[in-house]
Protein backbone atom coordinates (compact mmCIF):
# COMPACT_ATOMS: atom_id res chain seq x y z
CA UNK A 1 0.00 0.00 0.00
CA UNK A 2 1.58 3.36 -1.14
CA UNK A 3 0.88 6.94 0.12
CA UNK A 4 -2.91 7.93 -0.65
CA UNK A 5 -3.89 9.87 -3.56
CA UNK A 6 -6.96 11.91 -2.55
CA UNK A 7 -7.35 13.00 -6.54
CA UNK A 8 -9.05 9.92 -7.36
CA UNK A 9 -11.64 10.25 -4.30
CA UNK A 10 -15.17 9.37 -4.99
CA UNK A 11 -17.07 11.57 -2.23
CA UNK A 12 -20.03 9.28 -2.65
CA UNK A 13 -18.66 6.17 -1.54
CA UNK A 14 -18.90 7.32 2.37
CA UNK A 15 -22.74 7.46 1.84
CA UNK A 16 -22.75 4.53 0.03
CA UNK A 17 -20.92 2.50 2.70
CA UNK A 18 -22.80 4.08 5.20
CA UNK A 19 -26.33 2.89 4.02
CA UNK A 20 -25.29 -1.16 4.06
CA UNK A 21 -24.87 -3.54 6.94
CA UNK A 22 -21.45 -3.30 8.11
CA UNK A 23 -21.15 0.70 7.15
CA UNK A 24 -23.40 2.03 9.52
CA UNK A 25 -20.98 3.69 12.08
CA UNK A 26 -17.69 3.43 10.16
CA UNK A 27 -17.57 7.47 10.40
CA UNK A 28 -16.94 6.40 14.08
CA UNK A 29 -13.20 5.33 13.39
CA UNK A 30 -10.77 8.12 14.90
CA UNK A 31 -8.00 6.33 13.72
CA UNK A 32 -6.73 4.79 17.17
CA UNK A 33 -4.93 1.87 15.35
CA UNK A 34 -6.27 -0.52 18.32
CA UNK A 35 -7.53 -2.35 15.30
CA UNK A 36 -4.13 -3.05 13.18
CA UNK A 37 -2.34 -3.24 16.33
CA UNK A 38 -4.55 -6.45 17.22
CA UNK A 39 -4.47 -7.70 13.52
CA UNK A 40 -2.73 -10.93 13.19
CA UNK A 41 -2.63 -10.52 9.78
CA UNK A 42 -0.70 -7.48 9.88
CA UNK A 43 1.16 -8.83 12.40
CA UNK A 44 3.17 -11.17 9.55
CA UNK A 45 2.40 -9.01 6.76
CA UNK A 46 2.27 -5.45 6.18
CA UNK A 47 0.31 -5.02 3.17
CA UNK A 48 -2.86 -5.65 5.29
CA UNK A 49 -3.72 -2.71 7.40
CA UNK A 50 -7.13 -2.47 8.73
CA UNK A 51 -7.20 1.20 10.08
CA UNK A 52 -5.58 2.26 6.23
CA UNK A 53 -8.39 0.69 4.67
CA UNK A 54 -11.01 2.21 7.13
CA UNK A 55 -9.45 5.88 5.87
CA UNK A 56 -9.22 5.31 2.42
CA UNK A 57 -13.04 3.98 2.38
CA UNK A 58 -13.60 7.44 4.57
CA UNK A 59 -11.76 9.26 1.86
CA UNK A 60 -13.41 7.92 -1.03
CA UNK A 61 -10.69 5.89 -2.62
CA UNK A 62 -13.24 3.40 -3.87
CA UNK A 63 -11.46 1.77 -6.77
CA UNK A 64 -8.22 1.56 -4.84
CA UNK A 65 -10.07 -0.54 -1.99
CA UNK A 66 -12.47 -2.57 -4.14
CA UNK A 67 -9.58 -3.49 -6.90
CA UNK A 68 -7.06 -3.85 -4.43
CA UNK A 69 -5.84 -7.66 -3.47
CA UNK A 70 -5.00 -6.57 0.49
CA UNK A 71 -8.73 -6.35 1.12
CA UNK A 72 -8.84 -10.67 0.89
CA UNK A 73 -6.00 -10.94 3.09
CA UNK A 74 -8.68 -10.48 6.33
CA UNK A 75 -8.97 -13.48 7.93
CA UNK A 76 -12.37 -12.04 9.90
CA UNK A 77 -10.96 -13.02 12.83
CA UNK A 78 -12.99 -10.27 14.75
CA UNK A 79 -10.45 -8.93 17.09
CA UNK A 80 -10.31 -5.86 15.64
CA UNK A 81 -14.17 -5.33 16.05
CA UNK A 82 -13.92 -6.52 19.19
CA UNK A 83 -11.32 -4.04 20.68
CA UNK A 84 -12.66 -1.23 18.59
CA UNK A 85 -13.14 1.83 21.25
CA UNK A 86 -15.33 3.22 19.31
CA UNK A 87 -17.54 0.61 18.55
CA UNK A 88 -17.17 0.29 14.94
CA UNK A 89 -18.06 -3.38 13.56
CA UNK A 90 -14.74 -3.53 11.83
CA UNK A 91 -14.98 -7.28 10.43
CA UNK A 92 -18.20 -6.73 9.10
CA UNK A 93 -16.92 -3.62 7.24
CA UNK A 94 -14.32 -5.35 5.78
CA UNK A 95 -16.97 -8.42 4.75
CA UNK A 96 -19.09 -5.20 2.67
CA UNK A 97 -15.90 -4.23 1.18
CA UNK A 98 -15.59 -7.85 0.08
CA UNK A 99 -19.23 -8.14 -1.39
CA UNK A 100 -18.47 -4.76 -3.72
CA UNK A 101 -15.24 -5.82 -4.49
CA UNK A 102 -16.92 -9.23 -6.01
CA UNK A 103 -19.77 -6.93 -7.35
CA UNK A 104 -16.21 -4.84 -9.19
CA UNK A 105 -15.19 -8.23 -10.47
CA UNK A 106 -12.78 -8.61 -7.92
CA UNK A 107 -12.60 -11.78 -6.51
CA UNK A 108 -9.45 -14.51 -5.53
CA UNK A 109 -9.93 -18.07 -7.23
CA UNK A 110 -9.90 -19.52 -3.75
CA UNK A 111 -12.96 -17.36 -3.02
CA UNK A 112 -15.08 -18.38 -6.39
CA UNK A 113 -14.45 -21.90 -6.38
CA UNK A 114 -16.05 -22.00 -2.69
CA UNK A 115 -18.97 -19.81 -3.60
CA UNK A 116 -19.41 -22.15 -7.05
CA UNK A 117 -19.07 -25.37 -5.02
CA UNK A 118 -22.08 -24.09 -2.50
CA UNK A 119 -23.83 -22.79 -4.95
CA UNK A 120 -23.63 -26.11 -7.01
CA UNK A 121 -23.12 -29.09 -4.68
CA UNK A 122 -24.38 -27.78 -1.32
CA UNK A 123 -20.70 -27.93 0.48
CA UNK A 124 -17.42 -27.14 0.03
CA UNK A 125 -16.01 -30.59 0.46
CA UNK A 126 -18.28 -32.19 -1.92
CA UNK A 127 -18.77 -36.17 -0.33
CA UNK A 128 -18.60 -39.27 -3.11
CA UNK A 129 -19.82 -42.81 -2.65
CA UNK A 130 -15.84 -43.77 -1.16
CA UNK A 131 -16.59 -41.30 1.42
CA UNK A 132 -19.68 -42.82 3.04
CA UNK A 133 -17.31 -46.48 2.52
CA UNK A 134 -14.85 -44.78 4.65
CA UNK A 135 -17.65 -43.62 7.35
CA UNK A 136 -19.22 -46.68 6.99
CA UNK A 137 -15.96 -48.51 8.19
CA UNK A 138 -16.16 -46.14 10.69
CA UNK A 139 -19.11 -46.46 11.88
CA UNK A 140 -20.31 -43.56 11.14
CA UNK A 141 -23.85 -42.58 9.20
CA UNK A 142 -23.91 -41.79 5.43
CA UNK A 143 -24.13 -38.13 4.51
CA UNK A 144 -26.14 -37.76 1.03
CA UNK A 145 -24.07 -37.12 -1.82
CA UNK A 146 -26.01 -35.20 -3.87
CA UNK A 147 -27.89 -31.80 -3.03
CA UNK A 148 -31.03 -30.58 -4.97
CA UNK A 149 -31.84 -27.51 -2.72
CA UNK A 150 -29.18 -25.24 -3.73
CA UNK A 151 -30.39 -25.04 -7.27
CA UNK A 152 -33.67 -24.10 -5.98
CA UNK A 153 -32.10 -21.44 -3.03
CA UNK A 154 -29.91 -20.30 -6.11
CA UNK A 155 -31.70 -20.45 -9.44
CA UNK A 156 -29.50 -19.41 -12.79
CA UNK B 1 -30.71 -33.99 26.44
CA UNK B 2 -31.64 -33.73 22.08
CA UNK B 3 -29.61 -31.83 20.01
CA UNK B 4 -29.55 -31.84 15.42
CA UNK B 5 -25.99 -32.72 15.17
CA UNK B 6 -24.61 -30.37 12.56
CA UNK B 7 -21.67 -31.53 10.97
CA UNK B 8 -20.88 -28.83 8.05
CA UNK B 9 -18.60 -29.69 5.24
CA UNK B 10 -15.23 -29.63 6.75
CA UNK B 11 -15.81 -32.61 9.26
CA UNK B 12 -17.69 -35.34 7.07
CA UNK B 13 -14.65 -34.93 4.57
CA UNK B 14 -11.16 -34.19 6.46
CA UNK B 15 -12.20 -34.69 10.27
CA UNK B 16 -13.95 -38.01 10.80
CA UNK B 17 -11.64 -38.16 13.99
CA UNK B 18 -13.54 -35.39 15.49
CA UNK B 19 -16.68 -36.68 14.84
CA UNK B 20 -15.97 -40.06 16.30
CA UNK B 21 -14.78 -38.51 19.24
CA UNK B 22 -17.64 -36.45 19.60
CA UNK B 23 -20.07 -39.20 19.18
CA UNK B 24 -18.58 -41.14 21.56
CA UNK B 25 -18.19 -38.35 24.36
CA UNK B 26 -21.96 -37.53 23.84
CA UNK B 27 -23.11 -40.76 24.17
CA UNK B 28 -21.08 -41.28 27.47
CA UNK B 29 -22.55 -37.67 28.87
CA UNK B 30 -25.79 -38.24 27.77
CA UNK B 31 -26.43 -36.31 24.82
CA UNK B 32 -28.19 -37.50 22.27
CA UNK B 33 -27.52 -36.51 18.58
CA UNK B 34 -30.11 -36.53 15.93
CA UNK B 35 -28.73 -36.50 12.45
CA UNK B 36 -30.63 -34.41 9.82
CA UNK B 37 -29.49 -36.16 6.42
CA UNK B 38 -30.69 -32.33 4.14
CA UNK B 39 -28.20 -29.71 6.23
CA UNK B 40 -26.06 -28.13 3.89
CA UNK B 41 -23.10 -25.86 4.16
CA UNK B 42 -23.49 -22.62 6.75
CA UNK B 43 -23.28 -20.40 4.40
CA UNK B 44 -19.70 -19.10 5.78
CA UNK B 45 -17.29 -19.55 3.80
CA UNK B 46 -19.76 -17.41 1.12
CA UNK B 47 -19.74 -14.81 3.59
CA UNK B 48 -16.97 -12.87 1.77
CA UNK B 49 -18.32 -13.02 -1.60
CA UNK B 50 -21.88 -12.60 -1.02
CA UNK B 51 -23.56 -12.20 2.17
CA UNK B 52 -27.35 -12.89 1.07
CA UNK B 53 -26.55 -16.00 -0.21
CA UNK B 54 -24.86 -17.15 3.08
CA UNK B 55 -27.47 -16.04 5.19
CA UNK B 56 -29.97 -18.24 3.18
CA UNK B 57 -28.06 -21.25 3.67
CA UNK B 58 -27.61 -20.94 7.61
CA UNK B 59 -31.49 -20.03 7.78
CA UNK B 60 -31.89 -22.90 5.20
CA UNK B 61 -30.30 -25.39 7.96
CA UNK B 62 -32.07 -23.27 10.80
CA UNK B 63 -35.23 -24.08 9.67
CA UNK B 64 -34.56 -27.95 9.17
CA UNK B 65 -33.65 -28.08 12.59
CA UNK B 66 -36.81 -26.49 13.56
CA UNK B 67 -38.98 -29.05 11.66
CA UNK B 68 -37.35 -31.14 13.53
CA UNK B 69 -38.08 -29.49 16.43
CA UNK B 70 -34.27 -29.66 17.82
CA UNK B 71 -31.57 -26.66 18.81
CA UNK B 72 -28.91 -27.14 17.19
CA UNK B 73 -25.50 -29.20 18.28
CA UNK B 74 -22.00 -27.49 16.15
CA UNK B 75 -18.67 -29.33 16.19
CA UNK B 76 -17.20 -26.42 13.92
CA UNK B 77 -16.37 -22.92 15.35
CA UNK B 78 -17.14 -21.24 11.73
CA UNK B 79 -20.37 -22.91 11.65
CA UNK B 80 -21.14 -22.47 15.18
CA UNK B 81 -20.46 -18.19 14.30
CA UNK B 82 -22.01 -18.51 11.37
CA UNK B 83 -25.47 -20.69 12.10
CA UNK B 84 -25.76 -18.65 15.63
CA UNK B 85 -25.17 -15.10 13.97
CA UNK B 86 -28.30 -15.99 11.80
CA UNK B 87 -30.55 -17.36 14.46
CA UNK B 88 -29.56 -13.99 15.84
CA UNK B 89 -30.79 -11.92 13.06
CA UNK B 90 -33.99 -13.98 12.50
CA UNK B 91 -34.92 -14.44 16.31
CA UNK B 92 -37.77 -11.67 16.04
CA UNK B 93 -39.82 -11.44 13.29
CA UNK B 94 -39.90 -8.25 11.15
CA UNK B 95 -38.55 -7.83 7.54
CA UNK B 96 -35.41 -9.20 7.25
CA UNK B 97 -37.57 -12.38 8.54
CA UNK B 98 -40.04 -12.09 5.95
CA UNK B 99 -37.43 -11.39 2.94
CA UNK B 100 -35.12 -14.50 4.22
CA UNK B 101 -38.52 -16.83 4.33
CA UNK B 102 -39.39 -15.65 0.70
CA UNK B 103 -36.47 -17.32 -0.46
CA UNK B 104 -36.55 -20.20 1.88
CA UNK B 105 -40.19 -21.16 0.12
CA UNK B 106 -38.24 -21.87 -2.96
CA UNK B 107 -36.82 -24.43 -1.15
CA UNK B 108 -40.15 -25.26 0.90
CA UNK B 109 -39.26 -24.85 4.13
CA UNK B 110 -39.95 -21.65 6.96
CA UNK B 111 -38.18 -20.16 9.78
CA UNK B 112 -39.66 -19.09 12.60
CA UNK B 113 -36.90 -18.38 14.88
CA UNK B 114 -37.05 -20.78 17.13
CA UNK B 115 -33.56 -22.64 17.32
CA UNK B 116 -30.45 -22.26 19.42
CA UNK B 117 -26.68 -22.78 18.20
CA UNK B 118 -24.26 -24.34 20.47
CA UNK B 119 -20.98 -25.25 20.18
CA UNK B 120 -20.61 -29.01 21.92
CA UNK B 121 -17.93 -27.75 24.33
CA UNK B 122 -20.57 -25.15 25.58
CA UNK B 123 -23.28 -28.14 25.70
CA UNK B 124 -20.65 -29.53 28.02
CA UNK B 125 -19.76 -27.32 30.05
CA UNK B 126 -22.78 -25.62 30.71
CA UNK B 127 -25.39 -28.15 30.06
CA UNK B 128 -23.87 -31.66 30.92
CA UNK B 129 -21.68 -29.69 33.92
CA UNK B 130 -18.29 -30.85 35.32
CA UNK B 131 -19.62 -33.14 37.93
CA UNK B 132 -21.44 -35.30 35.02
CA UNK B 133 -18.09 -35.75 33.75
CA UNK B 134 -16.22 -36.28 35.68
CA UNK B 135 -18.39 -39.08 36.80
CA UNK B 136 -17.44 -40.73 33.62
CA UNK B 137 -13.54 -40.54 33.55
CA UNK B 138 -11.56 -43.91 33.95
CA UNK B 139 -8.15 -42.54 33.36
CA UNK B 140 -6.00 -39.75 34.61
CA UNK B 141 -4.28 -37.36 32.22
CA UNK B 142 -1.94 -36.35 34.35
CA UNK B 143 1.19 -36.31 31.64
CA UNK B 144 -0.57 -35.10 29.03
CA UNK B 145 0.69 -31.33 28.69
CA UNK B 146 -1.77 -29.49 27.14
CA UNK B 147 -2.23 -26.03 25.06
CA UNK B 148 -5.49 -24.66 24.40
CA UNK B 149 -6.44 -23.16 21.40
CA UNK B 150 -10.08 -21.24 21.79
CA UNK B 151 -9.75 -19.75 17.47
CA UNK B 152 -11.84 -16.78 16.68
CA UNK B 153 -15.67 -18.18 15.76
CA UNK B 154 -15.79 -20.25 18.81
CA UNK B 155 -15.58 -16.90 20.75
CA UNK B 156 -16.62 -14.11 18.21
CA UNK B 157 -18.21 -11.59 17.74
CA UNK B 158 -19.17 -11.65 21.15
CA UNK B 159 -22.28 -10.03 20.70
CA UNK B 160 -24.20 -13.23 19.40
CA UNK B 161 -22.82 -15.44 21.87
CA UNK B 162 -24.93 -15.73 25.35
CA UNK B 163 -21.37 -15.06 27.16
CA UNK B 164 -20.08 -17.84 29.02
CA UNK B 165 -16.93 -17.21 27.57
CA UNK B 166 -14.91 -14.05 27.94
CA UNK B 167 -13.52 -13.23 24.33
CA UNK B 168 -10.32 -11.43 26.31
CA UNK B 169 -10.43 -14.28 28.24
CA UNK B 170 -11.88 -17.24 27.41
CA UNK B 171 -11.59 -20.24 29.72
CA UNK B 172 -14.54 -23.88 28.85
CA UNK B 173 -11.71 -25.26 26.98
CA UNK B 174 -8.72 -25.60 29.55
CA UNK B 175 -11.60 -25.94 32.33
CA UNK B 176 -12.74 -29.13 30.00
CA UNK B 177 -9.41 -30.28 29.52
CA UNK B 178 -7.95 -30.16 33.05
CA UNK B 179 -11.03 -32.05 34.77
CA UNK B 180 -8.92 -35.06 32.72
CA UNK B 181 -6.19 -34.74 34.96
CA UNK B 182 -4.32 -32.82 32.02
CA UNK B 183 -2.03 -29.78 32.94
CA UNK B 184 -2.90 -26.77 31.27
CA UNK B 185 0.25 -24.68 29.90
CA UNK B 186 -0.68 -21.16 29.35
CA UNK B 187 1.13 -19.38 26.43
CA UNK B 188 1.98 -16.08 24.32
CA UNK B 189 -0.67 -15.41 21.90
CA UNK B 190 -3.31 -17.78 23.06
CA UNK B 191 -5.99 -15.83 21.47
CA UNK B 192 -4.23 -15.62 18.27
CA UNK B 193 -6.13 -16.84 14.94
CA UNK B 194 -5.06 -19.82 13.33
CA UNK B 195 -5.30 -18.38 9.59
CA UNK B 196 -7.70 -20.42 8.11
CA UNK B 197 -9.51 -18.08 6.25
CA UNK B 198 -7.14 -16.40 4.22
CA UNK B 199 -5.68 -20.15 3.06
CA UNK B 200 -7.64 -19.95 -0.01
CA UNK B 201 -6.72 -16.59 -1.04
CA UNK B 202 -2.80 -16.22 -0.22
CA UNK B 203 -1.44 -19.65 1.18
CA UNK B 204 1.78 -18.44 2.92
CA UNK B 205 0.46 -15.68 4.37
CA UNK B 206 -2.09 -18.04 6.32
CA UNK B 207 0.72 -20.49 7.04
CA UNK B 208 2.63 -17.93 8.43
CA UNK B 209 0.15 -16.82 11.04
CA UNK B 210 -0.53 -20.58 12.64
CA UNK B 211 3.66 -20.81 12.38
CA UNK B 212 3.43 -17.78 14.89
CA UNK B 213 1.35 -19.83 17.45
CA UNK B 214 3.29 -23.25 16.85
CA UNK B 215 6.26 -21.38 17.05
CA UNK B 216 5.11 -19.76 20.87
CA UNK B 217 3.63 -22.95 21.94
CA UNK B 218 7.16 -25.04 21.25
CA UNK B 219 8.63 -22.65 23.75
CA UNK B 220 6.68 -24.26 26.57
CA UNK B 221 6.39 -28.00 27.84
CA UNK B 222 3.49 -28.44 25.91
CA UNK B 223 3.30 -31.46 24.69
CA UNK B 224 -0.31 -31.63 22.35
CA UNK B 225 -2.49 -29.00 21.74
CA UNK B 226 -6.02 -29.29 22.15
CA UNK B 227 -8.79 -27.40 19.41
CA UNK B 228 -12.24 -27.31 19.04
CA UNK B 229 -12.76 -26.43 15.23
CA UNK B 230 -11.79 -28.80 12.28
CA UNK B 231 -10.66 -25.94 10.45
CA UNK B 232 -7.90 -24.73 13.27
CA UNK B 233 -7.02 -28.48 12.69
CA UNK B 234 -6.52 -28.54 9.38
CA UNK B 235 -3.68 -25.01 9.96
CA UNK B 236 -2.25 -26.55 12.88
CA UNK B 237 -2.12 -30.60 12.07
CA UNK B 238 -2.69 -30.68 8.53
CA UNK B 239 -0.50 -27.74 7.43
CA UNK B 240 1.79 -28.99 10.15
CA UNK B 241 4.44 -30.70 8.04
CA UNK B 242 4.40 -28.51 5.20
CA UNK B 243 5.37 -25.00 7.72
CA UNK B 244 7.81 -27.41 8.84
CA UNK B 245 9.23 -27.88 5.93
CA UNK B 246 8.57 -24.48 4.07
CA UNK B 247 11.04 -23.37 7.42
CA UNK B 248 13.17 -25.38 7.98
CA UNK B 249 11.85 -26.26 11.50
CA UNK B 250 10.38 -29.03 13.82
CA UNK B 251 7.43 -29.27 16.23
CA UNK B 252 6.35 -32.50 15.98
CA UNK B 253 3.25 -31.43 18.38
CA UNK B 254 0.26 -33.30 18.12
CA UNK B 255 -3.08 -31.96 17.68
CA UNK B 256 -6.01 -33.20 19.84
CA UNK B 257 -9.64 -32.47 19.38
CA UNK B 258 -11.05 -31.80 22.92
CA UNK B 259 -13.15 -34.58 22.41
CA UNK B 260 -10.35 -36.97 22.02
CA UNK B 261 -8.86 -35.43 25.00
CA UNK B 262 -12.00 -36.30 27.16
CA UNK B 263 -12.62 -39.60 25.20
CA UNK B 264 -9.57 -40.59 26.33
CA UNK B 265 -10.28 -39.76 29.68
CA UNK B 266 -13.70 -41.26 29.58
CA UNK B 267 -11.83 -44.81 28.55
CA UNK B 268 -12.38 -45.21 24.92
CA UNK B 269 -9.49 -46.32 22.59
CA UNK B 270 -7.08 -45.11 20.07
CA UNK B 271 -9.36 -46.21 17.15
CA UNK B 272 -13.12 -45.02 18.75
CA UNK B 273 -11.35 -41.60 19.33
CA UNK B 274 -10.08 -42.06 15.38
CA UNK B 275 -6.40 -41.00 17.04
CA UNK B 276 -5.33 -43.00 13.76
CA UNK B 277 -6.35 -40.41 11.98
CA UNK B 278 -4.51 -37.60 13.09
CA UNK B 279 -2.14 -36.56 11.43
CA UNK B 280 1.19 -35.54 13.20
CA UNK B 281 0.96 -38.87 15.52
CA UNK B 282 -0.17 -39.33 18.49
CA UNK B 283 1.24 -42.56 19.29
CA UNK B 284 4.27 -41.59 21.00
CA UNK B 285 2.25 -39.32 23.33
CA UNK B 286 -0.12 -41.95 24.33
CA UNK B 287 1.56 -44.85 24.41
CA UNK B 288 1.18 -45.63 27.96
CA UNK B 289 -2.86 -45.57 27.28
CA UNK B 290 -2.72 -47.98 24.83
CA UNK B 291 0.34 -50.41 25.57
CA UNK B 292 -1.63 -53.56 25.37
CA UNK B 293 -3.32 -52.01 21.82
Amino acid sequence: MGSINLKRADPNFRKELASQPGGENISACFSCRNCTASCPISAVNDTFNPVKIIRMALYGLKEEVLKSDFLWLCSSCYTCQERCPQGVSITEFMTLLKNLAVKEGNMPSGIRAQRDLIKGEGRIYPLDDFDNKKRNKAGLPPIPITCDVVKKLFPE
Amino acid sequence: MKYALYLGCTIPARSRNYELSARKVAETVGVEFVDVEEFVCCGFPMKASDIKAAEVMGAYNLALAERNNLDICVLCSSCASQLTEVAHELYEDGPKREEINKLLLKAGVEYEGGVRVKHFAHILLDEVGEEKIRENLVRDLKDLRIAAHYGCHYLKPSEIYDGSDHVEDPKSIETLVALTGAKIVDYHGKKRCCGGPVLPVVEDVALSVAKEKLDDISKTDANAMCLVCPFCSVMYDDNQKGIESEYDTTYNLPVLYLTQVLGLAMGFDRKELGLNMNVVKTKELLLQYFQKE
